[in-house]
């Protein structure tokens, strides 16, 4: 991990029940044994039935804010297509956006109340960053087991933001139940390799 | 030095409890609390008695109640609970604890996931109660611990007041092991527990004497500091989550008068930081609470002229605010997502309900409560007038009823809550009905749980707080004691919708109080949710002809695409059937699970 000075801010979106608390609790975990002060904010509650969610984790010398504003993200991981799009105002000009290309559709659009982004990603890149797409959930299906999506998309962050330094596999066998443990490793390691295939 | 976790605010708080000695914790589920309770049930179990309470006021009677008798105890809510808990507090003041008691009023800026945005640090003031404010999870810990220190000390309930922001934020913790407090041998002291009005009126002034003592010592308190920084020139008066956004913006080109005894509030304290600075704001969320006391000393402060009143605040709307400097300009893609509201499982009972009521919005009025049949109000079913409170969507209906027949309008109340609201204060509402002998429909949507929140065990689970076997209260024997006749309760499935719609044209029908129960649990249950493993829904693209009709019942897992529809979710579908029942072309079937 390179060094630095401050404090650096990762956005997780997604949908809810898709997981994204777990690998926030996975990063936590790393970035404190890493020695940085670190503060994770999630909102459950309502949104847990279906909607959008987000979890920020902040971590540096010295956290102050528990939350990411506008443009102050440095990396955005989307468990999901439209909440990439949703989250683009967070990014940090020159952050990177890693993003699974699945797609969840909200109610809305089920009903027809309103239209899904199919060609969200190429709106992503002419704003101006290309976004790292991660087959994350397509992958951990192929694994055999859905719920990995989040620990694939652990392995393309931890490629994508310099993270190695760290050793994220005790920490995954810790946190993820016990009788998925394999599954779960195997995903990391997909996960990890994933870049070369964007 | 202990050892370093990172926790939520709400794990601190159990975690200080736990470290302080407390013996007793209760709680009634709310978001941002819940999971204060559930940790102490999970983590302390031996140490701490906890239990669910039916309702917020019970919660703090139970923990009054160990405290009085002489052990430490806990009472957490949310805001909102904080009102129906009211009564207790406001006395408890008055006669004081034997063993330390701690009230936690978890606050929702923003409305997260509530019906108001109270800022409930006026409590403090209006109930005479000792407050504390952390700012972080470590400070949740070390401030419960504190907060024992100076129940005992001060005679008092103390107000721990904390956030959303807080309470689900994780930050670094140094834990330590729990000290062991005796249990005070209790004495009988009619002349402080017994609040007849002589006793209360003698109460009433020594509260008035602690708290002139409790604000000498708030002066010079480690819970309120000033941080000073060389040759600043702005002076910052803040508190809970607002000082994490004060310190982000200002670094060092403030000092700050970081208070955490927020009432009673150190007077002297905040005078001799004020002086000093030409330049004072007071950063706080909601309302001007700081500030307003700031101003009765003489003080003319930046505040809620430039910093919103209204929702929850962050760095970067306080920045904004105070220095003009606008959020950095981020990506911005020419297309917007569409929203993604929240909304009813696959297979949720409650959509069968939603759906029955909406085609009958002609000749109901829908009166509703708070819980996740709240969904039901959002398109399409639009099945809900009015959401107010716990228990209201049952009484609301008498007052209804009267004003629909004096503007000559026809259409029938229908109230609804859930099995945890009707227990909550809803069996109140229903007891007026049935006395008031109110021409209503009252619905019972019972889904054996409190979803919403997380599923915590109500009196109607079976269940207690460990997950071990406890009495099951009856709703339908709750609804025959109230007196409801036989032939005025109906008890259905309702995923049946002919059965649904049946009943409701019944209640329509009936003149007088009609009450129906729905029965189905949640399908997010464990137990349930096992049971419809593998069971999910197809439909038959032969068959289908894209009349949308499926459509209407807006589940998650079905899709409308190219024309037909699609069970494109089979993992979270539940086979609850109610797309087949929709379908008039049988393209839809059941399959997976038992006998396919």
């Amino acid at each position: 991990m390179k060094e630095f000075k401050g404090v650096h801010s990762i956005l997780l979106v997604g949908v809810g029940g898709q997981g994204t608390i777990l690998i926030s609790k996975i990063l936590s975990a790393g970035f404190m044994q890493r020695g940085y002060d670190v503060k994770m904010s999630e909102i459950h509650g309502m949104s847990q039935r279906g909607g959008s969610v987000t979890t920020q984790i902040r971590y540096g010398d010295k956290v102050y804010s528990p939350t990411i504003g506008l443009g102050e993200a440095n990396v955005i991981i989307a468990f999901e297509k439209a909440e990439a799009l949703r989250a683009l105002p967070y990014l940090k000009r020159g952050g990177i956006l890693i993003t699974d290309d699945h797609e969840i559709y909200p109610m809305p659009v089920l009903t027809g109340d309103a239209v899904y982004p199919y060609d969200a990603l190429e709106k992503i890149e002419a704003s101006g960053t290309k976004p790292i797409v991660v087959k994350a959930a397509g992958t951990a299906e192929a694994l055999g087991n859905a719920r990995a999506q989040n620990i694939v998309l652990l392995g393309a962050l931890v490629t994508a933001w310099n993270l190695d330094d760290i050793d994220w596999e005790p920490l995954i066998r810790q946190y993820v139940p016990a009788k998925a443990v394999g599954i779960n490793l195997e995903a990391f390691a997909v996960g990890k390799g994933m870049r070369s295939m964007v | 030095m202990g050892e370093k976790q990172i926790l939520s605010g709400n794990e601190a708080i159990a975690r200080g409890c736990w470290e302080a000695g407390c013996r007793v914790a209760a709680a009634y589920p709310g978001t941002p609390s819940s999971e204060i309770l559930e940790n102490i049930a999970a983590h302390y179990r031996g140490d701490i008695d906890a239990q669910w309470a039916g309702n917020e006021k019970v919660a703090v009677e139970i923990a009054l109640g160990a405290a009085m008798g002489g052990a430490r105890s806990i009472a957490a809510m949310k805001h909102v609970g904080m009102n129906v808990a009211a009564d207790p507090i406001f006395t408890a003041a008055y006669s004081g604890v034997t063993g330390g008691f701690v009230v936690v009023s978890a606050d929702d800026p923003g409305l997260h996931s509530s019906q108001n945005e109270q800022d409930n640090r006026h409590y403090a003031p209006h109930a005479k109660l000792i407050m504390l404010e952390p700012s972080d999870s470590a400070e949740c810990r070390e401030y419960v611990m504190g907060a024992y220190e100076l129940s005992e000390r001060f005679d008092t309930p103390v107000l721990f007041r904390v956030t959303t922001r807080i309470c689900h934020s994780k930050s670094i913790v140094e834990v330590a092991g729990r000290t062991d407090v005796p249990v005070k041998k209790y004495e009988k002291r009619t002349d402080k527990f017994t609040m007849l009005p002589v006793n209360a009126k003698n109460r009433h002034r020594i509260r008035e004497e602690l708290l002139m003592e409790a604000e000498e010592y708030a002066n010079d308190c480690p819970y309120n500091r000033v941080e000073e920084s060389d040759d600043a020139q702005i002076g910052v008066i803040t508190s809970g989550v607002s000082y994490q956004y004060s310190r982000e913006v200002f670094g060092e080109d403030a000092s700050y008068l970081k208070l955490g005894l927020t009432y009673p509030l150190p007077r002297r304290l905040i005078k001799e930081f004020a002086s000093k600075y030409e330049r004072l704001y007071v950063i706080e969320e909601n309302d001007p609470y700081l500030e307003d006391a700031v101003r009765a000393l003489g003080f003319d402060p930046v505040g809620k002229d430039r910093i919103p009143i209204l929702y929850e605040l962050d760095a970067q709307i306080v920045r904004e605010a105070l220095t003009g400097e606008p959020a950095d300009e981020g990506y911005i893609a020419d297309t917007a997502a569409p929203p993604r509201p929240p909304v009813m499982c696959a297979g949720c009972p409650h959509r069968g309900f939603f759906y029955t009521v909406s085609k009958k919005m002609d000749r109901i009025v829908p009166c509703g409560d708070i819980g996740c049949y709240t969904l039901g109000a959002s398109p399409p079913f639009l099945g809900m007038d009015t959401t107010i409170c716990m228990g209201s969507g049952l009484s609301t209906i008498i007052g209804f009823e009267k004003a629909l027949r004096m503007q000559g309008d026809g259409r029938k109340p229908l109230g609804m809550l859930g099995d945890s609201t009707f227990f909550h204060t809803g069996i109140n509402s229903l007891i007026d009905v049935a006395v008031s002998g109110a021409n209503v429909i009252a619905a019972i949507l019972d889904n054996s749980i409190t979803a919403m929140t997380g599923h915590q065990q109500n009196p109607g689970s079976g269940r207690n707080i460990y997950g071990e076997p406890s009495p099951s209260i009856d709703v339908v024997s709750i609804v025959r004691a109230i007196g409801i006749p036989e032939e005025r309760i109906r008890v259905i499935d309702p995923l049946d919708l002919d059965a649904m719609s049946r009943v409701i044209d019944d209640g329509i029908a009936a003149d007088g109080p009609f009450v129906i129960v729905t029965r189905r649990p949640c399908v997010l249950i464990r137990e349930v949710a096992r049971e419809y493993a593998g069971m999910y829904c197809e439909v038959d693209a032969d068959k289908c002809v894209g009349c949308r009709m499926c459509m209407k019942v807006a589940c998650p897992a079905i899709a409308f695409r190219d024309g037909k529809a699609e069970v494109f979710d089979r993992v979270n579908c539940t086979a609850c059937g109610l797309c087949e029942q929709m379908c008039k072309f049988g393209a839809i079937a059941k399959r997976g699970g038992q006998g396919s």
